[in-house]
């Protein structure tokens, strides 16, 4: 089997018993990304002499018989919204092309003290905002699977290096499917942990409620790993869950008896492609021939989610991107440019003798705001502002934002009602296989229709893991979603294994 | 819900957002479908219900009231696009 596609686990135990370097792991990675990124788009940056110096270490450690981490020198690949110290951190904008922190996040704290090899950075929708990485100021991320479609998103980056054999790692973040989708559009493992089960300190904010960090992996196993080096409490982040973190990696391995699996009435509707409802319904079937029984459940407010959602997050996004004005980081416009436009409007106006427009015009502070931010910003995040300073503004509070508050916890008293029931709750992950790249340019709308199976793990707060469970007659792969109760992160892990081990669809990879 | 272009374009002033007259015409049409998507929320009984603003409700997590070492100035003040030893420089507020 090549390097790239056995698992990180298997990884691990050959540098464990020293049959290979990470050093000569690392390598092997690094030049199958410089032979073939060309063609993928995965990663913004490459961190090639970094990576190669942290495998170096890590391989010292293990001849001096020191102490190594849990990661001990696995290559892992990170999505560019992760704070690393020194290092550009652009969430794939303009607007912070030239940014670099003074600290590290949390998650990347912990992947150093895990002894992981961070290989470099990965591409995403501009400020993890969007289903298909396609609206990185950047560049486009190609699935591995088929060159013309997207990989999904906002982490489609982190998704298609680990299909495409460039990490066997990577770090990604989810604020309403954002790990899960493009997991199941690139037919690997991916998870998004309960609301506060990793520290989001560090990490670039989109909409704070909802945001979580999570692990992508060939394995359910593998994502087990990563999850146990980053998730536990972080005294900097005070939404961080206070609770012990299980050994996940122990856990993943037993089976779960008596296992009661849910599917959604409403899952099944219009609109879900007929390959992707019949691969979820032969993975029921595969839980039923492993001696879980399946019970028919209704989520009543599920056909709500996407309105809640896309008044809530960009709400929030419009809150947090407020940062974003020139002054304390990122983009500025050109300064002497801004005063000659200004002077040149003062002078229009005055002329036509305008006061109404002369009153109305622009301060030199609140010109330059206008002109950074909107030189900085691409169209999808632009978009999201403007809707959510809308929802939030004076007249429309109650009737959009306030509104989506309570459906929000309509939703979540949904899923409590229901894992009264059932233990997991398993689903489709989105309506059809990866999209063309370009097919839904220019109607948001319809592409915020597609997220309609994973909002709501959002919203609740919820845990939710994707692995693949078929392909369609194209030959794209479909991914199964699980979603379990608050913190049950272990059953989650040990619900998907046993899927995994009972089928084959992670041993299969793209060629590129 | 129709929203005008008038209404948009105060809104994109409450963003401190600049769009050009083509920006304006597609995100008017983008936003008045969105928002017209987002409508059916009203058909939803929320009577009685709280809101969830957040997916844990914690409140009041507290810590020492202990200092310790924060960023230096210098670091804080690296990545200001215009600044000078002490602080972040801006255009002219006041005197217009």
């Amino acid at each position: 089997m090549p390097f790239f596609e056995q698992s990180a686990a298997e990884h691990l135990r050959n540098l464990e018993t020293g049959e290979v370097s990470s050093v000569d792991l690392t390598r092997s990675y690094l030049d199958r990304i410089a032979a073939l990124d060309a063609r993928v788009g995965a990663f913004l940056r490459v961190d090639s002499e970094g990576a190669l110096r942290q495998a170096a270490e890590v391989d010292a450690k293990r001849a001096q018989r020191r102490p190594v981490g849990p990661l001990g020198g696995l290559p892992v690949a990170v999505k560019d919204i992760l704070c690393e110290r020194g290092q550009p951190t652009t969430c794939a904008s303009r607007i912070l092309e030239n940014f670099r922190p003074p600290y590290d996040a949390t998650v990347i704290s912990r992947l150093r003290a895990a002894d992981a090899v961070l290989i470099g950075r990965t591409n995403l929708d501009e400020f993890a905002m969007g289903g298909s990485t396609e609206s990185s100021a950047f560049q486009v991320t190609r699935n591995p699977w088929d060159l013309e479609r997207t990989p999904g998103g906002s982490s489609g980056g982190s998704a298609a290096a680990v299909a495409a054999g460039f990490a066997p790692l990577a770090i990604g973040t989810d604020t309403g499917g954002s790990i899960r989708q493009p997991a199941g559009l690139c037919g690997v493992v991916g998870m998004k942990p309960t609301y506060g089960r990793v520290s989001r300190y560090g990490v670039v904010a989109y909409a704070s409620s909802l945001d979580q960090v999570g692990p992508f992996g060939q394995s359910v196993e593998d994502v087990a790993m990563l999850l146990e080096a980053i998730a536990g409490h972080d005294p900097r982040d005070a939404t961080s869950l206070n609770e012990p973190v299980p050994a996940y990696t122990k856990e993943v391995g037993l089976p779960l008896a008596n296992l009661r699996v849910g599917w959604v009435r409403e899952h099944f509707g219009q609109g879900l492609d007929a390959d992707v409802e019949a691969a979820v319904r032969a993975a029921l079937g595969v839980y039923e021939s492993l001696g879980a029984t399946l019970h028919e459940i209704s989520l009543p407010h599920a056909k709500y989610a996407v309105a809640t959602y896309y008044v809530i997050a960009p709400s929030e996004a419009s809150s947090n991107l407020a940062r974003y004005d020139g002054v304390h980081f990122g983009h500025r416009t050109n300064e002497k440019e801004m005063l000659a436009e200004l002077a040149a409007d003062r002078k229009q106006l005055e002329t036509a003798c305008d006061r109404q427009g002369l009153d109305r015009l622009d301060s030199a502070l609140v010109r330059m705001y206008r002109r950074s931010r909107s030189e900085g910003f691409g169209p999808e995040v632009k978009r999201r502002i403007m809707l959510g300073t809308y929802a939030l503004s004076a007249g429309y509070y109650d009737a959009y934002y306030l509104k989506a508050l309570k459906v929000r916890r309509l939703i979540r008293q949904d899923f409590d009602r229901a894992f009264g029931q059932v233990d997991l709750i398993a689903g489709p992950i989105t309506p059809a296989p990866a999209i063309k790249i370009g097919e839904l340019a220019g109607d948001p709308l319809a592409m915020y229709l597609l997220d309609i199976y994973t909002v709501s793990a959002n919203l609740a707060g919820l845990p939710g893991l994707c692995l693949p469970c078929g392909r369609s007659a194209a030959g794209l792969p479909i991914g199964l979603q699980l979603l379990a109760p608050p913190l049950a992160e272990a059953r989650l892990l040990r619900g998907a294994r046993m899927y995994e081990q009972a089928t084959t669809w992670n041993t299969t990879h793209p060629e590129l | 819900m129709s929203l005008s272009r008038v209404e948009v374009e105060k809104v994109a002033l409450l963003s401190r957002l600049r769009l050009s007259d083509a920006e304006l015409d597609t995100i008017t049409a983008d936003l008045a479908k969105i928002v017209g998507y987002v409508d059916q929320l009203a058909e939803v009984s929320t009577e009685g219900v709280e809101p969830m603003a957040h997916a844990i409700e914690i409140t009041n997590v507290f810590r020492d009231d202990s200092s310790s070492e924060s960023l230096p100035r210098e670091e804080a003040l690296a990545n200001a696009p215009h600044h000078d030893t002490r602080g972040y420089l801006v255009p002219a507020v006041l005197g217009e």
